[in-house]
């Protein structure tokens, strides 16, 4: 099945539709897809969350392990991404080394997390110097139908959330296979979700499908959070060839102000549910 | 002709036996049993045995139309993606008027949408034809993307169904047996209508009285039925053959 | 040392009685008793064929894309379609995580399950063209490349694809010197007398013969004939649950 030509027309309707707020789906402009999240798929993971958005699915994972932490960052512990966007997912993702769209989306993740303080490293540290807890937030996308990179993001949040950290036996530096009740040292209020939106002719969408996707030609992912009751961004990354112009940053603003107000509660429920 | 039972079966699943049955399409012989050779449901007409598909891939067949996109441009055609696993070639030779060899993009560019006849299925490739009346390049409107072992549902005994929706949301539709479906109406509201009766029928194509269900839906939508001769229903899934939608 | 000495003596026991050291199973289990099974098909709509199969604390996810033209063209076979098999592990799905990507095992288990689903499928009709089959194992507690056939073997049967019959797989095992059927993470682990022989086996459903056999630890010949009897046997019962979600998914929902 070849899913990535979309005949002319298609893209003409498309465009057709959105002057006039519409989508081919029906859905407005600033709709999200059906969500649905099934928690604890694997009982061997310290959280593991499958998260599906309208067809796009992924699942999510961490673990943690205890490791040595970074000379320059002696008692705090240290986090990695990883995000295997597998052909399993879409014919356009090759097997074997992970091509540039796993490697984007794993580091913009990764940053959004690290860089909004969302995990407390420094509560990580088991030994100074010596000790420090390593966490492995593992992300394996198993279908594409666009908007990958949110609903990645909202699994890994999702993910973090509601990880428990393992029995760790100091005297003997191992760690058992059991989870304690005790959450993965979080942040609340730090949390920022991931929100990208796409541009096609003059229209700002939200939650793309795979086809929309394809006729954008700029995307922009916004992480917003909260700081004192009101919208905070803390990440952002253009991508595509296309331009934003100054009129589409003020749009792009006032999209993502309306929809941080309806959208926001409903991730914090999510994750901390 | 009775109605069948519908019965499904399983690779490997017995399904008859007896010297007297012939296996068809997606069924085989072993020893004395006819066996499934693929997930579907039993077709049998006069000791002939067929597995018809409900899932899966579209399988182009000689005779069958299909909308597809044209992807390249060869020397002496067009090469048509309709998502399948390979592309269709249509020759120049196969077009309703005499196109010279260095106006072919101007005939059909790349995007293009046409409606096209499956001419000739062999190894090496698929030829298509768009020679005859109802055939040809087709612009605006939309196309949604169904379930191909669905179609016949849509299209329904002599088009029944297809002629149903037409004149409940006033929009043309022409349905291609590979599952791609197009729409155009004269507004969004009368398209995104047709579009959700469509998949109405896809999801509920199993049911028996699909069309008095699908009726109810339509005037759900707050949209009028028109009578329509119905022949008897034909819920085995059946292709409309070749008066499929135009 | 010590314990290396206690080994020596349980094995010499366990040699010399004809009783073997594993007499219950680690979950309470009967020998031939299977974990809970559990089957869906069509979990991911869009592809052309999908399944997810479970038993007990594994699950094995399965999807089909094809048959779709194969590239690069140097790798197509005109005269027929080829089966290409990925198979996986989520790096959370075991308690020590498994670094993302493939890996040698991975690799390995790949190529016996396309082997096996390779024996029943017939892709002559599809030349130059592939049928990807992608395995993905989110939870593991052992057997997961015989879930993960199942759940192929379900895909392939969704997505249509002219096939001759079913493959079920199970995990038989020896634990010591008795022989288990569908074995578990624990049994897998197990050390004492002659320590646990894991015996992975598929079988078609109409000829009942082995399209999938492997072998890792030492059994006589009369145990291997038995283990082979007692799965085929299980696999039965795998069949019955594939075939159950097969018409689930498929069947009339006539009123």
């Amino acid at each position: 099945m070849s899913e990535n030509v979309i005949p002319r027309l298609q893209k003409e309707k498309i465009v057709e539709y959105l002057r006039k707020g519409k989508r081919l789906d029906g859905r407005g402009i600033s709709d999200y897809r059906e969500i649905i999240v099934e928690r604890n798929v694997s009982k061997n993971a310290e959280a593991s969350v499958m998260v599906r958005v309208g067809e796009t699915e992924v699942f999510a994972g961490v673990k943690m392990e205890v490791t040595e932490p970074y000379p320059d960052s002696a008692d705090e512990g240290t986090f990695m991404t990883t995000a295997e966007l597998h052909p399993m997912a879409s014919e356009q993702y090759d097997i074997g080394k992970p091509g540039i769209e796993s490697v984007e989306l794993a580091r913009i993740i990764d940053r959004g997390i690290r860089e909004s303080g969302f995990i407390d490293f420094k509560k990580l540290c088991i030994e100074e110097g010596k000790k420090v807890w390593q966490i492995f937030l593992d992300i394996v996308a198993i279908n594409d139908d666009g908007n990958l990179l949110d609903v990645a993001g909202l699994a890994a949040l999702i993910a973090i959330g509601s990880a428990k950290m393992p029995v760790y036996n100091k005297e003997e530096n191992k760690i058992e296979h059991e989870l304690t009740n005790e959450s993965l040292p979080i942040n609340k209020e730090a949390m920022s979700f991931n929100m990208t939106l796409h541009k096609i002719d003059s229209s700002l969408l939200l939650d793309v499908n795979k086809e929309e996707e394809s006729v954008s030609n700029c995307r922009l992912s916004i992480a917003i959070g909260e700081f004192g009751g009101k919208l905070r961004i803390t990440a952002m990354q253009k991508g595509k060839e296309g331009v934003i112009t100054a009129e589409d940053m003020e749009n792009i603003l006032k999209i993502v102000e309306d929809k941080w107000k309806d959208m926001f509660p409903k991730v914090k429920k999510l994750v901390f549910e | 002709m009775d109605k069948e039972e519908r019965q499904v079966v399983v690779p490997g699943e017995m399904i008859a036996k007896g010297s007297e049955f012939l296996p068809g399409e997606g069924a085989y012989r072993d020893g004395m049993e006819v066996v499934a050779g693929r997930l579907g449901i039993v077709n049998i007409s006069e000791k002939h045995i067929r597995v018809i598909p409900v899932s899966g891939a579209y399988y182009p067949r000689r005779g069958n139309t299909i909308i597809g996109t044209i992807v390249d441009i060869t020397f002496n055609g067009w090469l048509i993606d309709f998502g399948g696993a390979q592309n269709a070639f249509l020759s120049v030779a196969e077009v309703p008027r005499y196109v010279n060899k260095n106006e072919l993009r101007e005939y059909l560019d790349f995007g293009d949408s046409v409606v096209v006849k499956v001419w000739d299925v062999k190894a090496r490739g698929i030829d298509a034809s768009m020679k005859m009346r109802g055939f040809g390049k087709i612009e605006g409107g939309m196309i949604v993307s169904v379930n191909p072992n669905k179609v016949p549902r849509i299209i329904g005994k002599e088009g029944s169904m297809v002629k149903i929706i037409k004149s409940a949301t006033k929009c043309d539709i022409t349905v291609g047996q590979n599952g791609k479906v197009w729409i155009a109406g004269n507004s969004i509201e009368e398209e995104l209508a047709t579009k959700k009766i469509i998949e109405f029928i896809v999801e509920n194509a199993t049911i028996n009285g699909l069309t008095e269900k699908v009726e109810k839906y339509i005037k759900g939508l707050g949209m009028k039925v028109d009578k329509i001769e119905i022949v008897a229903e034909n819920t085995d899934g059946e292709s409309g053959g070749e008066n499929d939608g135009e | 040392m010590e314990k290396a000495e206690e080994k020596m003596m349980a094995s010499k026991k366990s040699e010399s009685k004809t009783e073997s050291l594993y007499t219950k199973r680690t979950d309470g289990r009967g020998f031939e008793e299977l974990r809970p099974l559990k089957a869906k098909v069509g979990i991911v709509p869009s592809a052309d064929g999908s399944a997810m199969f479970e038993t007990g604390g594994t699950r094995a996810i399965a999807v089909v894309r094809g048959p779709r033209t194969l590239h690069p063209q140097h790798m197509q076979n005109p005269e027929t379609g080829i089966l290409r098999v990925n198979y996986g592990m989520m790096p959370f799905s075991v308690w020590e995580r498994i670094r993302p990507g493939p890996s040698r095992r991975s690799e390995e288990i790949s190529k016996v399950s396309e082997w096996a689903l390779s024996s029943v499928i017939d892709l002559s009709g599809f030349p130059n063209t592939v049928v990807d089959v992608f395995i993905q194992i989110p939870q593991a507690d052992a057997g997961t490349r015989v879930a993960g056939l199942n759940a192929a073997a379900m895909a392939l049967a969704h997505a249509g694809i002219p096939m001759k019959e079913m493959i079920s797989a199970i995990a038989c095992g020896k634990m010591d010197r008795t022989l288990v059927v569908d074995v578990n993470k624990d049994e897998e682990d197990f050390e004492e007398g002659e320590g646990a022989t894991d015996m992975p086996m598929a079988f078609t459903s109409r000829t009942k013969s082995l399209a999938l056999l492997q072998l890792d630890g030492k059994i006589s010949p009369e145990e291997l004939k038995k283990a082979i009897e007692m799965g085929k046997k299980a696999c039965e019962k795998i069949l019955e649950v594939q075939v159950k979600a097969l018409k689930e998914a498929t069947g009339g929902k006539d009123e």
